[in-house]
């Protein structure tokens, strides 16, 4: 390689380098950081260290040997940190319950014990003869865990340790993933039934008339998403605009409901997300060389024909590559759901964020964050591979 | 018959599209608290509210602050980077491309968690410099993606015959290339202002009630107790809107009118 030429990387690297670090630090490290906080759980490991590592020798067969008692002994003495301390009783006692009374009364029991030889943990309390306390914080050691994302599926481990499907009204995550693919479908297919016929309308028209249909495709991108969605809600109200022209057309009596439910979410989605389904059906049109219609016309194809040999194969990439993009943003939507859906339409986003702004539930959260982080990326890889530049619209 | 049917089609879904934006707009001057037709009286009750309620005062100060912050960080790392990305001996320059444009991707609540909880531990959750940074990540991609296209416009040779004549390759860089990706640099800056304009879902996360942005009082208010306030700031945001897109084409413009005068 010339001197040249390695300068030229030199110069092009140490252009890069800002953002690549920024991005590492503020983009890849958060990412991480959830990723992680779905399997990592040390809230009882760093509290009871020394149990923690003593309990891993106990098989689990009846009682575990003194040693293990002794630890925790000395790890209860030493606990200082009282928040910690207090997430480890309500993570144990979510597990047994009892958990909360039989740790508070033992603490007490053996701060107040100046010689911790003395202490035999079963005559403080008779709890501590029952495996199934052992169990539980045998289980809650170790400080990795498929607890989180078993349970972002409804599933869990049993005492056993097998893995088991959540009794059934327990949780409903599994539910709200099937309604977020469902309605990204529905939308999907919406926005394809719509989509389709009017990029190939954009595409045979020329002129003003060609503006006018991009125009009407860009503006609505180019406008907040914040106003359109303001938009719908202010529309599909009771006392909105399409309710009052239905009823003045004497099309229905009463208000249609609207809003607050699935035929909301799904009308304002669409409408977001339609101009990303024209657009890639556009531009794959607009390579199309004019005359193959006629051509297909010249050779005795009737227009339905033509339509149905000519047109609508040559349109199927860019109808592939919308499709992918409007199912890949939409099962991501949170802002629409949460504003113009009701409490049965909300996506997994409002489930995540239910989790991490309401609870406080990290690992939850985490957990489901990373199931929608793969299925996004699997649909991004997807939609790279099949348009080979893998840009977004809309940039 | 197919003509007519196309037609309506076509009037039917630009009717779908642009009508929601168009209907609520006149509902910013009602004097009701109502958001319904007919409108009765006009009045600007609501912009006033928008302009001394402390609430709705604050946040549009927030969303200049932030806009301007993100709009600045996002703008000189990604132009930084896109001037990078040209040069071919780059390697893993498509890998590369593709990791800046991924905040485009994911989807927003799950950076949001990340950052929330990556940003409690740093010590910038619900601070100016951390809501400026979360929106910066979002609005690199917009900045990489118009950048690029300016520099991939900019014929090589203008650049070889400036340092033939003797320019050294900072001055080629600040007399020839800037200048000439100029365009790309402000429409990338104006998306990305646009872009932190528009964000609620990554605002939630890491903003304070400190740092509360127009759209993100916007968000609760629809949800909570929505008024025309609201629409009074929809439209304050698309006349920004438009204000910023003009701006971008009029520079553009003066731009090209110099680059044809520059090279008769």
């Amino acid at each position: 390689m010339s001197r040249a030429s390695a300068r030229e990387r030199m110069g092009a690297l140490l252009l890069i380098v800002p953002l690549l670090a920024f991005l590492a630090v503020f983009f890849l490290w958060p990412l991480w950081t959830m990723v992680r906080a779905s399997v990592v759980d040390n809230t009882v490991s760093r509290v009871l260290p020394r149990t923690a590592a003593a309990i891993v020798s106990w098989d689990g067969q009846g009682l575990p040997p003194a040693q293990v008692h002794k630890a925790l002994i000395e790890d209860l003495r030493q606990a200082e940190d009282q928040q910690a301390l207090g997430e480890t009783v309500r993570r144990l006692n979510s597990a047994v319950s009892g958990f909360r009374t039989l740790l508070t009364r033992t603490t007490n029991a053996v701060r107040d014990e100046t010689n911790s030889g003395a202490i035999d943990l079963g005559d403080l309390d008779r709890r501590w003869k029952e495996p199934r306390f052992w169990l539980a914080l045998r289980e809650a050691v170790p400080p990795y865990t498929d607890r989180n994302l078993l349970a972002a599926v409804d599933m869990k481990r049993d005492a056993g340790g097998a893995i088991v499907s959540e009794d059934p009204g327990a949780s409903a995550n599994r539910l709200i993933m099937f309604r977020t693919f469902l309605v990204a479908a529905i939308v999907t297919l919406a926005c394809a039934t719509i989509g389709l016929p009017y990029a190939m309308l954009a595409a045979a028209v020329t002129g003003w008339k060609r503006t006018v249909l991009l125009l009407a495709v860009l503006v609505p991108l180019w406008t907040s998403l914040l106003v359109r969605t303001t938009a719908w809600f202010v529309l599909l109200q009771n006392e909105g605009l399409i309710n009052g022209a239905l009823q003045v057309l004497g099309i229905t009596d009463g208000p249609l409901p609207l809003i607050f439910n699935r035929v909301g979410v799904v009308i304002a989605m669409t409408h977001v997300l339609l101009p990303f389904m024209v657009l890639p059906i556009y531009s794959v049109l607009l390579s199309v060389p004019r005359n193959l219609m006629q051509a297909a016309a010249s050779m005795g194809a009737g227009p339905l024909r033509a339509f149905w040999r000519v047109l609508l194969p040559l349109s199927l990439p860019g109808l592939m590559s919308g499709s992918l993009l409007v199912y890949m943003v939409a099962i991501g939507y949170y802002i629409t759901p949460a504003l113009v859906g009701g409490a049965n339409d909300q996506m997994i986003s409002s489930v995540i964020a239910f989790y991490a702004l309401g609870t406080a539930n990290w690992g939850l959260a985490g957990a489901l964050g990373v199931i929608l982080l793969l299925v996004t990326m699997i649909l991004y890889f997807i939609y790279g591979r099949l348009s080979k530049s893998p840009q977004l619209l809309g940039a | 018959m197919f003509r007519t049917a196309q037609t309506f089609f076509g009037l039917l879904v630009v009717t779908f599209l642009l009508m929601p934006i168009v209907a609520i707009l006149p509902l910013a001057f009602t004097s009701s608290v109502f958001l319904t037709y007919p409108i009765e009286e006009y009045s600007l009750r609501w912009f006033v509210e928008l302009t001394t309620a402390d609430a709705w005062r604050l946040s549009i100060m927030n969303s200049l602050i932030i806009g301007l912050g993100a709009t600045l960080l996002s703008t000189v790392l990604g132009t930084l980077a896109a001037l990078g990305l040209r040069t071919k001996a780059l390697p893993f320059a498509n890998l590369l491309r593709t990791m800046f444009l991924l905040p485009m991707v994911v989807p927003a609540v799950v950076l949001g968690v990340g950052m929330q909880m990556l940003f409690v531990n740093l010590g910038v959750a619900s601070t100016y410099p951390g809501v400026i940074i979360a929106h910066a990540v979002l609005c690199v991609p917009f900045v990489i993606v118009s950048v690029s296209a300016s520099l991939q416009g900019i014929d090589p040779s203008v650049e070889k015959a400036a340092s033939s004549l003797g320019a050294s390759p900072v001055k080629v860089f600040r007399r020839v290339t800037l200048p000439l990706a100029l365009p790309g640099i402000i429409s990338g800056a104006v998306f990305a202002f646009a872009t932190s304009l528009d964000e609620v879902v990554i605002t939630l996360f890491v903003a304070g009630p400190n740092q509360r942005t127009l759209a993100r009082q916007m968000f609760s208010s629809i949800r909570e107790n929505i008024s025309p306030t609201v629409v009074a700031a929809a439209l304050l945001l698309i006349i920004g809107t438009l204000c910023l897109g003009g701006l971008a084409a009029l520079l553009r413009w003066r731009q090209e009118r110099i680059a044809l005068r520059a090279a008769p």
